[in-house]
Parts: C-alpha cells; structure tokens; sequence
C-alpha cells in the first residue's frame, strides 16, 4: 500500500462505553488489501468462535479497499459480522456513497461492537465517531423518513453516507436489512441484495429458471408484466448511480397512486427496483400486477426487511397452507394465497410485529418455519439463507450452497448452468473446482471493494496495475495466493462456527421442478459438496491459475 | 466559454465529474473539487449541480479585501493563491454556495471553467460552452 495511506486506519467503536479509537493496521491492509481480506480478519480477532451473534460483543465490520476514491467502480463498503440469521459468516457487501465516504473520513475500516442503552445513532467525520440520541426517531413507520430527519442534522451534504435499520431491525427480525443512502442495501443474512438485472426476468422465464409460486415452477406466465423492460417503459422515474461508478445500475420506479378518499389528488413514491425483488416479491408469490409488485417492495424497504429472505418465506407460508401445515389459526386469521397481494403486505407487517408464535418464526427464516411446522422439501433456502431467484440447474444449487455467503455472486453458478452445462453435463468434482475457482478469484475483487458488475473490465492484469498504482507490487501468483488465503481464511470461520458441509441440507423441489439444466439429482449434488469439503480442509495444493473473473 | 449544466435531472449522482474535477490537480479522491453534486433531500427526489455560473461581475471578486480574485474573461473569477489570506469572505458572496473550501491550503475551490470534469459526465449533464446569452437565437 502507499506509505502512510490512512487506508489502514482502524475506527473502533465501543457503542455501550461511547468509546472510539484508531488503530494503524498495516500488517491487515498491506496484505489483504481491504473490504473482504480485511474484514474477514477483523472479524476474526474480535468474533472468537461460537459467540452469540447478538451478544453486545459481536462486531460489525466495515471495510472499503485501496482502489476506493482512485478508479471507478471501486464502490463497495463490505460488512462482516456473524449472522443472527444463519448463525455463521455473514457478507454483505452495499455501494451508494458508502464506501467512498469512509474511505475520504480517513478510514479503512469501522468495527463496531456494543449496544446502545439508548437508540442513537452514530456519526463519523474525520476519523471521529459521535454519538447522538435517536430516541425520537425509533419506531418510526418509515426507515425512509427517519434517514430524511438525520440527513438534515448532519453536514457535509454529498460525501457523506447514511446507514439505517427499520422496524424490523429494531424488533429483531433476523433478516432485518441495512440501507444507504435510501436505494442501497446490505440485505441479506440479516444485515445484498443487488446485481442481476431486471433485463432477466422474461429470459429466465422462457428458459424455466425464474423461480415462481414457491418454485413450484420456473416459468411465470405474466414474467412479461413484470419484466425490467416493462417497468423501464412504464414505472422507471430516475436512474441513479454509486460513487465513481459509470453504469448507474439503480432503477427508481416511480409509483402514481390515487387516494380513495379524495379526488385529483395523489401520492407518487419512489421505489427501487432489480431483478432479486421482483423474483421474490413477485414471480415466487404468484403477483402478475407489476404495481401491487412494487408496493410490496414499497412496504418491505419501508419496515427495513431483506426482500429475498421475505418473498421466499411468504411463499413457503402460502403452501404450508394449501397443504394445511399452516392454518389460519396459526396465522391469526390472515389467509395466503398466491396471487394476492394484500395477504402479502400484512404478512410482512406481521413478520415485523413479530405478532404471534407463527410470525415469530417466520421472522427467523424459513428453514426455522418448516422445523416447526414442516414443510422441509419446499422451503427454499440454501445453508439457511433463502434462495436467491436463479432456477437455472446444478451449478446454481451448488453455487448457493458451497458459497461462503450463500449467495449467487459468489462463484456465479447460475452462469455456468446458462453458458456451460446446457452444452453437456461434467463430473460433479470438476463442477465444484469451477465454483471454487470463480469464488477465489472473486476474493480480490471484494478486498479491493470493486462492484462484481466491473468483474469483466478488471481482469487479473488490469487488477495488477491497478493495485500497482495504489502502491502494491505483486505479482499474478501472489495475487492468486492472497486470493485463496482470504477464501480459507472464510472458511475456517465457518468451520469454527459450526458449518458442516455433510450437514447442508437440500430441499427436494429443486430436482421436481424442471429447470434450465435438468438431470441432476441428490447423489451428484453431494459429490460435489464432499469434493469442496476436502478441497478446503486440505492445505493449499499449487494453485491453478484462475484468470477467470468472467463469469456474469 | 464557460462550464454549464445543461440538465440535472439526467444526472444520476456517480460524482465522477468531482472525481474527475480533483484528479485534474493530480489528487485523488474528491477533496479539492469545484464541483458539488447534492441530493435534493433524498437522491430519489433528484439532483443539484453545484458549481460557479460564472458571473460577469462577480460578486464574489467584489469583496475579495486582498483582490485575491481576478476576473476571468468569459465570466467567474481565477485565484490568484498568494494573495489570499484565506478570510472567506467570497464564500459569503456567493449566493448559489458554489465557493467550496480547501482545507489543508485553507483557501477557496473556485471552479475555472476548464471543462475537464465535463469529458467524463457520462450522462451529458455538463458542458464546456458559450455563454447561452450570447450565442444568438439560443435555444433554451
Ligand atoms: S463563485 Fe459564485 S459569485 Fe463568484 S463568479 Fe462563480 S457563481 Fe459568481
Ligand atoms: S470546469 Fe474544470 S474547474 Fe470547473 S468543475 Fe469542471 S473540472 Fe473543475
Ligand atoms: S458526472 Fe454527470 S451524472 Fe455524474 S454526478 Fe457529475 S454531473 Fe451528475
């Protein structure tokens, strides 16, 4: 790194002392780069194994990279924590002005650990962290206007960066969701949604991939009404972009709706928009009105809850009810059906009240649903995090689930199902190599804290000089071998955490429901998780080079 | 000639013209840009563009006590650095705030019209041009 970067700049807050410090962390920076690198060990050092993730002591780690504020699309801030929703590793990584903003207040990284006696909230500038009262802002409907009241407190309007919970991080939900700068999120494991393009929908669907009505199929027969093109030509009222970033990939749709009570006379929201919540909140609950689509996401960003974690476990919910697992005294009378949106929106208001048993545990994701109430073969989560919307065959599956995050970016599964396994199928080891392959290289993106949209134009030579310019000189092996240190690096935190691969569990439905790549069963899927398994509890053999990265 | 914005309801926030504008000093980051871009309460409500109109008597010169600000042909003003005592007072005269503040030279960021933050606008918000007053039959 470049001498004296503050980069390396540690801000440590202590919440129930209202303490902070700095400390200089070279050793971390110089090695890992930044963003996932760092922030798996920070993580590490201060989450020692088997800590309960809602201790007062458990840290959130935030992190930005060495390229943030130099090159473009270098956008990310990535979170590590432990995950009250899994109970182990959890990642998320969000853009907005987030990253950029703490890398320009002279820092590198934020751990945060402790509880406020009162709510508050925090703010960092030069360094320093404050800590005010937001007694008046808690319990406030809308996560959206609690963000507008600290924006006017707080100076320096356009480098700074908001972050906040709604209702349901407040009450605990366990996939609560954080958000920046209103449109962004680390969603996810109870703390991203975000990449895949609306643009997907129709094409997914003509191929049998878009997860629908609880994937009880992967085509939606109204994908069109609720395609990115269709929102884009009638709904899309902004488009909006992160720091330094070109693409400007955040959709704003912008929703007229008239009030009952009074005529001429209207509210116009402003909702975002991408491929992850209109698969959850729309195709996997049956909902063809791409309208009522958006005032579920409307409602859903507005309670601060993860939209992939909500769709797939109100879509979970509505079978165990035709089934009669779930009835509506469980429910407290509310009846699900799908195709029905207002079940939907006081389902997740129910999830955020936390209002009986059943709401409770739904608030706990869905594999603690279905361990109460049953239902285990359709309840669509993947190492206890709810699927992300690809239905695309093997790889994705596998994808999700030998992924440290769970996550469809972490090794792009769901690609090589599109653009390799419809030509043929391989072995069940050779795949999981692949995936492994992809995820390592993926490391170094996410310690530089690049946006994986940019994973086409920072190839490992691009990465190289760019990394030179920021004041590492490495070369392509080293590179390779820092990128599979931090991979093991969030295994062993895993591991040490409880994960198990023999015990990942796989729900049945994948295999009924014809996807894009059929012909792949439980016995093959499990060959592929052994072959991971001893893969990464063996020492690093020599690494193949992994110029991959190209994987979309 | 002069910097204009040309529509800020296409400008999608990226601040790359910032970057752009900082990395003209051979700085990184966005510390020593003449260009602010603010969310109108809320990125989701829109845009401003904050940056120097270039006035063709400025009043920002006007109150500079040192004549630190010398006045630009094509409008704004250009600093000349040693002879400003960093007092602010231009800040002041500014009404459209587009007088941002160096911290480390404790001096003023004045944009010069140099259209170099424009090239990389990739949504053609920005634009090195002449003055619409002058141009005959503008089209508004
Ligand atoms: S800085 Fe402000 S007052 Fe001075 S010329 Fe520019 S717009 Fe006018
Ligand atoms: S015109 Fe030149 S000085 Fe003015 S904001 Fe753009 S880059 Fe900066
Ligand atoms: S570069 Fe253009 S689109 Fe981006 S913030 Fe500046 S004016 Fe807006």
């Amino acid at each position: 790194m470049l001498p004296s970067d503050p980069l390396a700049n540690v801000l440590y807050i202590d919440l129930s002392k209202k303490r902070s410090w700095l400390e200089r962390r070279e050793d971390l920076f110089g090695k890992y780069f930044g963003g996932a690198g760092v922030g798996i060990q920070l993580l590490t050092e201060n989450c020692p194994a088997g800590m309960d993730p809602l201790a007062p002591e458990a840290p959130i780690v935030l992190t930005t990279g060495p390229l943030d504020g130099l090159f473009p699309l270098a956008s990310k801030t990535v979170a590590m924590f432990k995950s009250p929703h899994t109970g182990n590793l959890g990642e998320s990584h969000a853009g907005g002005r987030s990253a950029v903003a703490i890398r320009m207040s002279g820092l590198g990284a934020i751990v945060i650990t402790g509880t406020n006696t009162n709510p508050g909230y925090l703010s960092i500038e030069g360094g320093k962290a404050y800590f005010l009262d937001a007694t008046t802002l808690w319990g406030m409907t809308s996560s959206v206007t609690a963000g507008r009241i600290i924006r006017q407190n707080e100076r320096s309007a356009g480098l700074r960066s908001i972050m906040r919970i709604g209702r349901a991080g407040e009450n605990l939900v366990t996939y609560a969701d954080v958000s920046t700068e209103t449109y962004r999120h680390f969603g996810r494991l109870g703390m991203g949604h975000d990449l895949g393009t609306a643009e997907n929908i129709q094409p997914l669907s003509a191929l049998g991939g878009l997860p629908t009505r609880n994937l009880q199929s992967g085509r939606f027969d109204s994908a069109e009404a609720i395609s990115g093109e269709h929102y884009a030509e009638h709904y899309l009222g902004r488009r909006l972009a992160c720091s330094h970033c070109p693409v400007a990939c955040i959709h704003i749709a912008a929703l007229r709706e008239p009030y009952q009570d009074e005529a001429y006379y209207y509210k116009t929201t402003m909702i975002s928009y991408d491929y992850e919540p209109i698969y959850a909140l729309g195709s996997m609950l049956g909902i063809r009105n791409p309208e009522q689509v958006l005032s579920l996401m409307d409602k859903v960003e507005v309670l601060g809850l993860d939209a992939m974690s909500s769709g797939v476990c109100l879509a979970w919910a509505t079978e165990a009810m035709e089934k009669g697992l779930v009835t509506e005294q469980d429910t407290g009378g509310l009846q699900l059906e799908f195709r029905k949106v207002d079940g939907y929106l006081a389902g997740v208001e129910a999830i955020t009240r936390r209002s009986n048993e059943f709401w409770r545990t739904l608030g706990r994701g869905v594999d603690a649903a279905a361990a109460r109430y049953g239902g285990a073969d359709f309840a669509m989560a993947f190492g206890g995090n709810e699927m992300p919307g690809y239905h695309t065959g093997p790889a994705g599956y596998l994808g999700f689930m030998l992924g440290a995050r769970h996550s469809h970016l972490d090794n792009a599964g769901y690609s090589i199902d599109q653009k390799e396994l419809t030509k043929g199928s391989i072995p069940a080891e050779q795949l999981a190599q692949k995936l492994m392959d992809e995820e390592r290289w993926r490391q170094v993106l996410s310690s530089l804290s690049v946006c994986f949209f940019a994973r086409g134009i920072y190839t490992p030579e691009l990465t190289l000089r760019a990394l030179a310019a920021a004041g590492y000189s490495l070369t392509a092996e080293q590179l390779a071998a820092t990128a599979d240190d931090i991979y093991r690096a969030k295994f062993a935190f895993k591991l040490a955490n409880g994960f198990d691969f023999n015990k990942l569990t796989i729900p049945h439905r994948i295999f009924e429901t014809p996807a894009v790549v059929n012909g792949f069963d439980e016995a093959y899927m499990r060959r592929a998780i052994a072959f991971a398994g001893d893969q990464l509890a063996s020492p690093r053999a020599e690494l193949r080079q992994s110029s991959t990265g190209g994987q979309s | 000639m002069r910097l204009s914005v040309i529509d800020a309801e296409r400008c999608t926030g990226c601040q790359i013209c910032m970057f752009a504008c900082t990395r003209r000093l051979g700085f990184a980051g966005t510390g020593k840009t003449a260009i602010h871009i603010k969310s109108v309460g809320g990125m989701e409500r829109g845009l401003s563009v904050v940056v120097c109109r270039a006035c063709q008597d400025p009043p920002c010169a006007k109150v500079c006590p040192e004549d630190a600000l010398v006045q630009r042909k094509g409008g704004g003003v250009i600093l000349n650095p040693s002879k400003c005592t960093g007092c602010g007072l231009c800040r002041e005269a500014c009404i459209v705030s587009a007088i941002f503040w160096d911290d480390e030279a404790q001096k003023p960021i004045i944009c010069v019209h140099c259209g170099y933050c424009a090239k990389y606008c990739p949504h053609g918000v920005l634009a090195l041009e002449e003055r619409r007053e002058e141009v005959p039959d503008a089209a508004k």
